[in-house]
């Protein structure tokens, strides 16, 4: 199937169900933090910040979201044209013994993960590391999984899945379309 | 090069481009010469020259030789195959080897080897200073005297730069009527130089040769030269201004006559970019400018002759680094061709200007013009070069006769060369085009 | 980008997107753990044909951080002296394998020549050329002056800006590379110099304001940035370039009076090592405005990006 998968209406539930299953596993959102990876694992972090907030008012999100750049961690940099570094925002509350939760669009192979794996154990030593993702393609070429799933979407090695948000692309919606070039662009 | 005994008949040739004739050539000397059909003896070998132009054997005032001493970029047998294939009969050494010919003894031993060799003329040049040194003169006497019968002295690749030496030298020589042949160069003005100095040194951090110092010199020479009454020769002008001077000590009734190198007539210093060496000669290739100079004073005869330069060096000394590479590029092969290029389908100058500017004056210059230079005439002897001025070829600088590689205009295409090149009526060089005809 | 070898052709978006790299970099460097992964299994040479100890251990620095393998080759010579064949010790480290080669040597055009000759396969970064380029110096040196006179540094270049460059720019391989890239950036340069040490073709840069004194330079323009070179001392007398030391620090000098000419924002840079007394007054140099020494941390900071810009991206086809 292609076409737009989910509409904003859908991708703004998904974000919901996950800020609860996030306080659920963990007891509350207490020792949480959480780290976007860019691009549009940060708008995607912010939301899920402000739906914690809204199950959990004392959840500092200022304090408590932060953005993960992985460019300086991957392990397929000879393989694509250079790539300009991100910034990297460590949030104020710290992640030494915290809950930190990964928060990425879409999960595809795991090498985005396992490159935020390695930056965050070179930034400190959190108690737990979880993660959550808006939509899981399948695909994996390592054992990682994700702790929180928006949406599974089976697709084959040639499909493309575009996520878009309002904030950086004008308009929220998952968007699955036939592709060129297998494994190119951003994916987990 | 197999000698013969046969009689040469060359037919339908361009006489200096200007008139067709035939030439038959007997025992080494121009036996007939003439418009109409030469009634030649049966066992003559036949050229048809139909489409190709004659010259009188070309002379180079200014080639290295390299032997005694650094056989390893050259030889004299080497060297002297390189100059018949580029279409010379007769070439002039210089002295910067190893030992210095700055004596009898070495210029004995370049001439006789020449001789020993047998494909062009050798004439050695003798140092004016002792080992170069530009303190003490050589004994230019002993060796105008010697077997060699020098005639030109020059302590080229160095500048005979003390004025008291260089007075002593142009007084001296009018001794055997030699002439000395400055390679004018301020030392302390160029100390460290690597390429001429203007904006292109500047961007590519390269130390400057400013046009001022060959200028500088020129100008005291050509003095010197009034005031003693003597004849001077300035080697490889590269400089407008150099053209001024020399035009105006004429004007003036000085004897001085000057030569330029064909990569002066074609090269700008912006070949510099990039840094291969191959480009890094002495003096330096200068500006556009100076380039249409150059041209305009060889056109106008302030300039009297082309010479090469010839100057081999082995590939470690251009395969590297600017600052660490030697100056110098090989010429003999490929100097007719540029000139022709430049200087010819440029309207510039015609074919017989070339003959009088790459033979005749040439030998006139240096003294052998008993033997060199002279017109295609009958009774004369048979030194003939044919030009083919229609077949052009890309330069390739690893296939020249002579041992070293260094030259800047690979992948350049010329659009002539000698064909034939005949040594008192031997063939010393024959394009492949003529093969199997003297087997 | 396949090598780093001038700056004089460096387009500027390129360049700003090497000093936004050099600042993320320098970001990582705050960090406890300042080593990053990015150029595991890459091999990086130092091949320094000209002795100098800092810029060698500021491109070591560079590539550990970034998980590279370093080799460090000193060879002796000089335009006297050829000593190694700067084609056969290169050949050697090919065969070695080396990925990038930072080349330092005493002839201009050997970084070129090495790029071009086909010797090496890897990328090949200058680190200073004779008297021709020294584009990482430039680069921090851009670098520096965005971060202390640049609001918002982040993409941005240095528009507006005013640099001097004083002393020796003749012979000065960082005046050559700066004169380019902070003209490129958007700064406005001025050069300051006696005609003796300045090139014979700097006619043919308009871009370059041309001060035969500092004290003119001065009466003419606010600098935002005011850069100081090196002198050497055997150029005076030796060449007669110029007359003698105290001359050149009466007309030329960086001393307090001068210093206190500069507007507020002045920044105070030289490339290193200084003569304190000669070009630069020890006030100048450990005056609050001065950023000597962190030029040499940034220095760090935009090595690694250049090295990370030449390594890290698509295997590079020829």
């Amino acid at each position: 199937m292609t076409g737009t998968i989910l509409g904003a209406p859908d991708i703004s539930r998904a974000i919901t169900r996950i800020a609860h299953e996030i306080v659920e596993r963990n007891d509350g959102a207490g020792n949480i933090v959480l780290l976007g990876i860019p691009t549009r694992g940060l708008p995607l972090a912010r939301r899920l910040a402000d739906a914690l907030v809204a199950i959990e008012p004392t959840f500092d999100s200022a304090a408590r979201t932060g953005a993960l750049d992985i460019t300086m961690y991957r392990d397929d940099l000879h393989r694509q044209p250079t790539r300009a570094i991100g910034t990297t925002t460590m949030p104020t509350a710290g992640i030494d013994d915290a809950t930190v939760v990964l928060v990425d669009d879409v999960f595809h192979t795991g090498r985005t993960i396992r490159a935020a794996l390695d930056a965050i154990s070179d930034l400190g030593r959190p108690r737990t590391v979880q993660l959550a993702v808006l939509v899981d393609r399948g695909h994996r070429e390592l054992p990682i999984r994700a702790d929180y799933v928006g949406k599974n979407i089976p697709t084959s090695r040639s499909e493309r899945v575009d996520v878009r948000f309002l904030e950086v692309d004008g308009e929220d919606a998952v968007v699955l379309r036939r592709g060129e070039n297998e494994g190119a662009g951003e994916g987990a | 090069m197999s000698s013969t005994a046969k009689p040469v008949l060359i037919e339908n040739v361009s006489l200096a481009g200007q008139v067709k004739t035939n030439l038959l050539i007997v025992d080494g000397e121009i036996a007939e010469a003439q418009g109409s059909p030469i009634d030649a003896p049966a066992d003559a070998i036949r050229i048809d020259a139909t489409g190709l132009i004659a010259l009188p054997g070309l002379v180079d005032l200014h080639t290295h030789l390299r032997e005694p001493g650094r056989e390893d970029a050259e030889t004299i047998e080497s060297g002297s195959r390189s100059a018949a294939r580029g279409g010379f009969t007769a070439i002039h050494a210089m002295a910067n080897t190893t030992p210095v010919a700055d004596s009898a003894g070495v210029v004995e031993q370049v001439w006789s080897r020449g001789r020993e060799v047998g494909l062009v003329d050798v004439y050695p040049v003798g140092a004016v200073t002792v080992g170069l040194g530009g303190t003490q003169l050589s004994e230019m006497g002993a060796m105008a005297m010697s077997r060699a019968r020098v005639r030109v002295f020059s302590d080229d690749g160095k500048c005979v730069s003390d004025p008291v030496i260089m007075r002593r030298a142009l007084e001296y020589v009018k001794t055997f009527g030699g002439v000395i042949a400055q390679h004018s160069q301020d030392p302390r003005l160029t100390e460290g130089a690597q390429m001429h100095e203007g904006i292109v040194s500047a961007e590519l951090g390269l130390t400057g040769w400013p046009a001022v110092a060959e200028e500088s010199i020129i100008a005291r020479d050509v003095l010197l030269t009034e005031h003693v009454g003597s004849r001077l020769h300035v080697c490889h002008v590269s400089t407008a201004g150099s053209v001024d001077i020399i035009r105006w000590a004429k004007a003036r009734g000085i004897n001085v006559t000057a030569e330029v190198m064909p990569h002066h007539l074609l090269l700008t210093d912006e070949s510099v970019r990039g840094y291969d060496a191959r480009f890094k000669v002495n003096p330096p290739l200068r500006t556009q400018a100076d380039v249409d100079a150059v041209r305009a004073g060889l056109a106008d005869g302030t300039i009297d002759i082309i010479a090469t330069d010839h100057a081999p060096h082995p590939d470690e000394d251009k395969d590297c680094e600017w600052g660490a590479a030697a100056m110098g590029m090989i010429g003999l092969e490929t100097a007719l061709g540029i000139v022709q290029k430049a200087m010819v389908d440029t309207g510039l100058m015609n074919w017989s200007q070339v003959a009088l500017r790459m033979s005749h004056l040439p030998a006139v210059i240096g003294g052998v013009a008993e033997a060199h230079g002279l017109n295609l005439d009958k009774g004369e002897a048979a030194n003939i070069t044919l030009v083919d001025p229609s077949a052009p070829w890309l330069v390739d600088p690893a296939k020249t006769a002579s041992r070293s590689n260094n030259s800047p205009f690979g992948g350049i295409e010329l659009p002539g060369r000698a064909v034939t090149t005949f040594l008192r009526g031997t063939p010393t060089y024959l394009d492949e085009r003529f093969e199997g005809l003297f087997a | 980008m396949r090598h780093l070898l001038t700056t004089a052709g460096l387009a500027r978006e390129d360049a700003i997107r090497i000093l936004d790299t050099a600042a993320q970099m320098a970001a990582t460097q705050e960090r406890e753990t300042r080593k990053l992964p990015t150029l595991r299994g890459k091999t990086v040479v130092n091949l320094f044909f000209e002795d100098s100890t800092r810029t060698r251990i500021s491109f070591e620095a560079a590539a550990k951080r970034l998980s590279a393998d370093v080799i460090n080759f000193s060879a002796k010579g000089s335009s006297v002296s050829k000593g190694e064949s700067l084609k056969d010790t290169a050949l050697t480290l090919q065969a070695m394998g080396a990925d990038a080669v930072v080349v330092r040597h005493w002839a201009s055009g050997a970084a070129e020549r090495l790029a071009t000759s086909g010797w090496v396969h890897g990328s090949v970064l200058n680190a200073g050329d004779g008297t021709h380029q020294h584009p990482t110096q430039a680069l921090l040196d851009a670098y520096t002056i965005r971060k202390h006179l640049v609001e918002s540094p982040d993409g941005a270049g240095l528009d507006g800006l005013r640099v001097a460059i004083v002393g020796d720019v003749l012979h000065s391989r960082v005046a050559g590379s700066n004169g380019y890239l902070l003209t490129t950036l958007g700064a406005k340069v001025s050069v300051v110099a006696p005609p003796t040490l300045l090139p014979v073709g700097i006619t043919a840069r308009p871009e370059l304001e041309v001060f035969y004194t500092l004290d003119e330079a001065l009466d003419a323009h606010e600098f935002d940035a005011i850069m100081m070179l090196r002198v050497q001392r055997e150029r005076m007398t030796g060449a007669a370039f110029f007359p003698s030391p105290e001359e050149y620090t009466r007309m030329y000098g960086l001393d307090a009076a001068r210093m206190a000419r500069l507007p507020e924002q002045a920044i105070i840079m030289h490339p290193g090592p200084m003569n304190r007394g000669l070009e630069i007054s020890a006030e100048a140099a450990d005056a609050p405005n001065s950023v000597i020494v962190e030029q040499v941390a940034n220095g760090v900071a935009v090595r690694m990006a250049a090295l990370y810009l030449l390594l890290a991206g698509e295997e590079a086809a020829e």
